[in-house]
């Protein structure tokens, strides 16, 4: 298990938030979710521009086991995709706390980014599920 | 309270990622589902598949008792260590497993039957086993070994005895025989298998269970998890019991109409059902479907057809096609366009003779 980055943001449902230097944040799936998925296979992406809302099901992860609905952490517009990932979806396999990352939020409320879990508290909820 | 192979805490040191699977605590990968399956159409790898059930049957009417319980003819089995796929039915044709028997002599078979439906199909057996004066004995002290892949064989071969190898390499396919592994622990060595690759599986006594896994890594075999196993026996148009069909679809309607044998004067479970839905024509037929589109058609979705709807029975994503194919089965007809519901999209699905695998290459129009 990879270590997770102390930067992070995240959601009980394993989606990770990073809000950037320019304010955007940045959505993906933990390290964590990405070995229970197994091999991703197929990425639905949301279309840019779209508008999304905090806790409620914005792109679409497909493994060869099951598809998941990945949850926004926060509210606002799409402003970014990962088209990568229409080719390479194992790249959230192999880096999802980087290259893997997901989609990207212009936030319409940043009070949001205070209800998700930090890094260490997250660490805390994954010890847990595997015991 | 899930039970465990002998080889769980090998697993476990692997680092596999273990689930549940009928009430069996079992590998579903080690790492890359996907690797896994290449490993076996590429090169060969091992799948422990202890969790099934292996039954001997022993008694003077052996025979005429599998002649009564199974849809396929032992008839068939002439030679010692022949095997044959067969589907058990119940009196209205419905499937109460597939399975594989082994011939012995007439009086001594063996039966290697599905984990999930272990405790129904003993129950099943005992019952019909009584009148024919059959001893139902069985065999928890064998795990069980498969090695797939096209140098699957070749590695299990430098494993054994000298003397055993001349004579299991020659073993022709559906066939099985005894042979020394390594250290002498007896085999029972089949060239059976559920991926669609040559290859054997291997009853092994569970205390030799462990050696013998740690031979076949040395030896270049790579272990694959269950997740494998399901994408290569889909890619080899192979069904899996539950998912394809149980006691509510009978052989005709689940591409099963090979393992029938309807030969004359022999009075099986089920006969009866089939033969009347054979004459009045079946109102369901299972098809395969390919996904060109990116998406992943899998169990439950819905199937349109011009005849009405459909279901997708299994359906996965096939690592060698690189694309998402399916199991389905649909009313009878022509169907028309079929579409498929993903998460409430139609979309276009094209339908296709299966296997969809075949020797490790994509078949024709696939």
């Amino acid at each position: 298990m990879s270590e997770i980055p102390g930067d992070l943001k995240f959601l009980k449902s394993h989606e990770w938030a990073r809000v950037e230097d320019d304010g955007l944040v940045r959505v993906g799936i933990s390290d964590h979710a990405q070995a229970q998925l197994g091999d991703l296979v197929y990425v639905e992406l949301p279309e840019v521009g779209a508008s999304v809302q905090a806790g409620n099901g914005a792109a679409v992860l497909e493994s060869v086991k099951a598809a998941s609905d990945i949850y926004s952490p926060v509210s606002g517009e799409v402003v970014e995709v990962n088209e990568m990932l229409g080719d390479k979806p194992e790249t959230i396999n192999e880096d999802a706390y980087g290259e893997g990352w997901i989609f990207a939020v212009r936030v319409s409320d940043r009070a949001e980014l205070d209800e998700l879990l930090d890094a260490d508290a997250y660490a805390e909820l994954i010890e847990n599920e595997d015991h | 309270m899930t039970e465990k192979t002998v080889l769980n805490a090998t697993h476990r040191a692997l680092g596999a990622r273990m689930v549940d699977f009928g009430g069996w605590d079992m590998p579903i990968n080690y790492g890359s589902q996907i690797e896994e399956h290449h490993a076996v159409r590429r090169d060969a790898g091992m799948f422990d598949v202890s969790h099934m059930t292996v039954v001997d049957l022993h008694g003077a009417r052996t025979r005429d008792f599998l002649r009564h319980l199974l849809a396929n003819s032992v008839d068939k089995l002439k030679v010692h260590g022949k095997a044959l796929y067969s589907c058990m039915l119940d009196e209205q044709g419905g499937v109460i497993d597939d399975l594989i028997v082994y011939f012995f002599d007439d009086s001594h078979y063996r039966l290697v039957v599905n984990a999930a439906t272990r405790a129904k199909d003993l129950a099943w057996i005992a019952k019909q086993a009584a009148a024919f004066d059959v001893e139902m004995k069985e065999r928890p002290d064998f795990a069980m070994i498969a090695v797939q892949g096209p140098n699957a064989r070749g590695k299990v071969l430098g494993l054994l005895h000298a003397e055993d190898r001349p004579r299991i390499e020659k073993l022709g396919k559906f066939a099985a025989a005894a042979a020394q592994g390594p250290h002498g622990m007896p085999l029972f060595v089949a060239r059976t298998g559920y991926t669609g690759e040559d290859g054997f599986e291997i009853l092994v006594p569970e205390e030799n269970a462990v050696a013998l896994w740690e031979a076949l890594a040395a030896a270049g075999v790579k272990p694959a998890g269950l997740g494998a196993r399901d994408t290569l026996r889909l890619e080899a148009g192979m069904n899996l019991y539950g998912q394809d069909m149980d006691e509510t679809v009978s052989p005709w309607e689940a591409n099963l109409g090979w393992t029938i044998a309807l030969d004359e004067g022999r009075d099986f479970i089920g006969r009866a059902a089939l033969e009347k839905q054979k004459v009045d024509g079946v109102k369901r037929v299972m098809v395969g479907l390919v996904l060109d589109e990116k998406g992943v058609l899998r169990h439950g979705q819905k199937v349109l057809t011009a005849n009405g709807e459909g279901e997708i029975l299994s359906g996965s994503f096939a690592p060698t096609l690189e694309k998402a194919v399916a199991f389905a089965r649909i009313p009878a007809g022509e169907p028309g366009d079929i579409r498929v519901d993903i998460r409430g999209r139609e979309v276009p699905v094209r339908r296709v003779k299966y296997p969809f695998v075949r020797d490790g290459k994509p078949c024709e129009g696939i």
